[in-house]
């Protein structure tokens, strides 16, 4: 184990907390520019549409991970910026002012249900995500007028400045610019005041309530920031499908989005992208299975559910903290080499938070 | 249809659909009392329920009246090894950790049906299908009619259960206070898991009547969003106010569908679901519980 020397309270502030992060991130940086030269077309699409999901991903981490507050709707946060998104640039709005546009509608919708749920928690507020995420799916399937009901709306393709955005190296670029923005302006966001208060309130709402925060207004931004991340992810996933359907942004598109933090390891922007790399990466896992291996060995359907159910179960049960937190286990093995002990990540016993009162 | 008879018809049918959200509000109503899980699996071992009886009956050939008893006991012995196996190691965590738990048995619950069964739907004989019922000027179906009656035969038998039988009234005491329960010789984890078996149960009949009007699907789970309307509405965690929630939102639902907007129906449900939780949190039969911080 390293441990981080803090001589003045700067230290303390750093973007990455080692010197050497900057060169590891300056590599994986490098990687990434340069795999459109490596990579064939199809998986550089598959790759761009990782980036999109992580995006989205990060957005759901502010608000679970870092607020602790539990949403299983930002599949419709997401439909929304697709079809705001879409929308905008259909009457004409320029890409670079339609994306941003789409997030900040998206983050009103936001403002909007996070507002009335100040109230709820834990379980009420996972319901009550979920039924709004019916809902919006249910009006984008049924105002015709808008959002061309359950036959879609077609998406303009992307450009900057009359430069054409949407061949595959382009999009690819555009989403890594995107997503590398996002990372670096919500890692900037949560070493503020602001995300402070946000670990605070997840922590306890009490203590953070008796430390000054004020309690309602930092649950309000954490779902006004979370929805907007989300909805310029909803504009880039738009462009990726090409043509959007109701369909696309439904429950299993929240689920999708939960089990991606979740996976992942909550807490942690690095965890939000792994998970993002797990679910989108699975699929086509499965899909080099089913060739290698002998026809019919594989059931046409429903092996990804599985796949994504069991993982889960497994997560929860024997790696509550994710990837990430398996990602740090393995760097504490190396980095102590003989010396790894597993008590190392143990935290004291946390006993059974009721919400009854005895 | 003059005005009398289609209102008698829509509150029928309502109640119909009514009795199911109610008794699947009513399986995680138990879950949630004994050991403060919400089971979001729920709806998924309802469709379960609904794909073995219809493999009981039209590939095994068992009789409807046969094959009923088996599917209920194949969920009861599915739901108590769900508790044995997967839940009760992650008692004791946080209350995210259990939601995301019992969504991950759904989608692998899901997953399994759909690669076994296939996606297609499909459809089984009961002897109550296509027949109908005159009253007065009213015709009745069958089916409608064997849910209701099938939901008051069994919450009668679920009251007289809690009330009198010994497992019910050590059910309700481990669901009230578990040390207290321990200290009085009752045995609490089995107690729990046989609180899941009844509860899988529960789902395992709700599934059986459901399946002569919507189809053996895969979509049967999603059942579970109307009755977390019913059970919020009710009251989370209430057993009469599960039923009774149930029942509202069935009607609610085919009210809203005929007299206000055909597009509204499908959602009538949920804005009640949210209109309750923002105004009054606490539901119908909700009691007096309050966080603890």
């Amino acid at each position: 184990m390293r441990f981080p020397f803090i001589t003045e309270y700067r230290d303390d502030l750093r973007l990455l907390r080692y010197r050497s992060d900057w060169w590891s991130y300056g590599a994986l940086l490098a990687v990434l520019l340069v795999l459109p030269a490596v990579l064939g077309r199809f998986y550089l699409g598959e790759v761009a549409f990782i980036f999109v999901l992580a995006i989205a991903a990060v957005g759901l981490m502010t608000l679970t991970g870092f607020t602790g507050l539990v949403s299983l709707g930002h599949g419709a946060f997401l439909g929304v910026g697709a079809y705001a998104h879409a929308l905008l640039m259909a009457n004409g709005v320029p890409f670079v002012v339609a994306l941003p546009a789409a997030g900040v509608a998206t983050a009103a919708i936001g403002v909007a249900v996070g507002f009335p749920t100040l109230r709820l928690s834990g379980l009420y507020l996972a319901i009550a995500t979920l039924a709004f995420s019916v809902i919006v799916e249910h009006v984008l399937g049924h105002w015709r007028s808008l959002t061309g009901g359950f036959l879609g709306l077609t998406v303009q393709r992307p450009d900057l400045f009359g430069w054409s955005l949407a061949g595959r190296t382009e999009f690819y670029y555009l989403c890594l610019a995107v997503l590398a923005g996002v990372v670096l302006a919500a890692r900037n966001l949560l070493r503020s005041e602001t995300g402070r208060a946000f670990i605070a309130l997840r922590d306890s709402e009490t203590a953070a309530a008796a430390f000054g925060v004020n309690v309602a207004w930092y649950k309000t931004l954490a779902f006004a920031v979370s929805a907007g991340v989300t909805g310029i992810a909803g504009g880039l996933y738009a462009h990726k499908l090409g043509h959007i359907t109701p369909e696309a942004f439904g429950l299993f598109t929240s689920l999708e989005l939960v089990l991606m933090v979740v996976v992942g390891g909550l807490g942690s922007l690095r965890g939000a992208v792994l998970g993002a790399i797990f679910v989108g990466a699975l699929p086509q896992v499965i899909a080099f299975f089913r060739d290698v291996l002998p026809k019919g060995f594989l059931p046409t359907t429903g092996l990804e559910l599985t796949l994504y159910g069991g993982i889960l179960v497994l997560f929860l049960l024997f790696e509550p903290d994710g990837l990430n937190g398996r990602w740090l286990k393995i760097k504490a093995l190396f980095q102590t080499f003989p010396l790894y002990r597993r008590r190392t990540f143990q935290r004291t016993k946390t006993y059974m938070r009721s919400e009854r009162y005895r | 249809m003059d005005p009398w008879t289609t209102l008698a018809q829509l509150i029928v049918n309502g109640l119909a659909a009514g009795c199911v959200y109610g008794l699947v509000a009513l399986g995680f109503a138990l879950v949630y009392k004994a050991t403060e899980v919400v089971n979001f699996a729920q709806g998924d071992l309802l469709m379960v329920a609904a794909f073995a009886g219809w493999t009981l009956i039209e590939v095994a050939g068992l009789p409807y009246a046969v094959a009923f008893p088996v599917t209920v006991l194949l969920l009861a012995v599915l739901g108590f090894g769900l508790d044995r196996v997967v839940v009760r190691p992650i008692l004791g965590r946080p209350q995210f950790a259990t939601i995301m738990l019992t969504i991950g048995i759904a989608f692998a619950m899901r997953g399994v049906v759909s690669m076994t069964w296939g996606p297609q739907a499909r459809t089984f004989e009961t002897p109550f299908s296509r027949k109908n019922t005159p009253f007065f000027d009213v015709v009745l179906s069958d089916v409608s009619l064997s849910i209701i009656a099938a939901t008051a035969v069994l919450s009668a038998l679920l009251f007289a259960f809690f009330r009198w039988s010994w497992l019910g009234i050590a059910m309700q005491s481990a669901s009230q206070n578990q040390m207290a329960a321990y200290l009085m010789g009752i045995p609490v984890k089995a107690v729990t898991s046989l609180t899941w078996a009844l509860s899988a149960s529960v789902a395992a009949c709700a599934g059986l009547l459901l399946a002569p009007i919507a189809l053996v699907d895969i979509a049967l789970w999603l059942v579970i969003l109307k009755a977390f309307a019913a059970a919020v509405l009710g009251g989370f965690g209430s057993i009469p106010g599960a039923i009774v929630g149930g029942l509202l939102i069935g009607l609610v639902e085919q009210f809203v569908g005929v007299y206000l907007l055909q597009e509204a129906k499908g959602i009538a449900g949920y804005v009640v679901l949210l209109a309750v939780l923002l105004v009054w949190p606490r539901g119908l039969f909700g009691g007096g519980e309050r966080k603890r911080v």
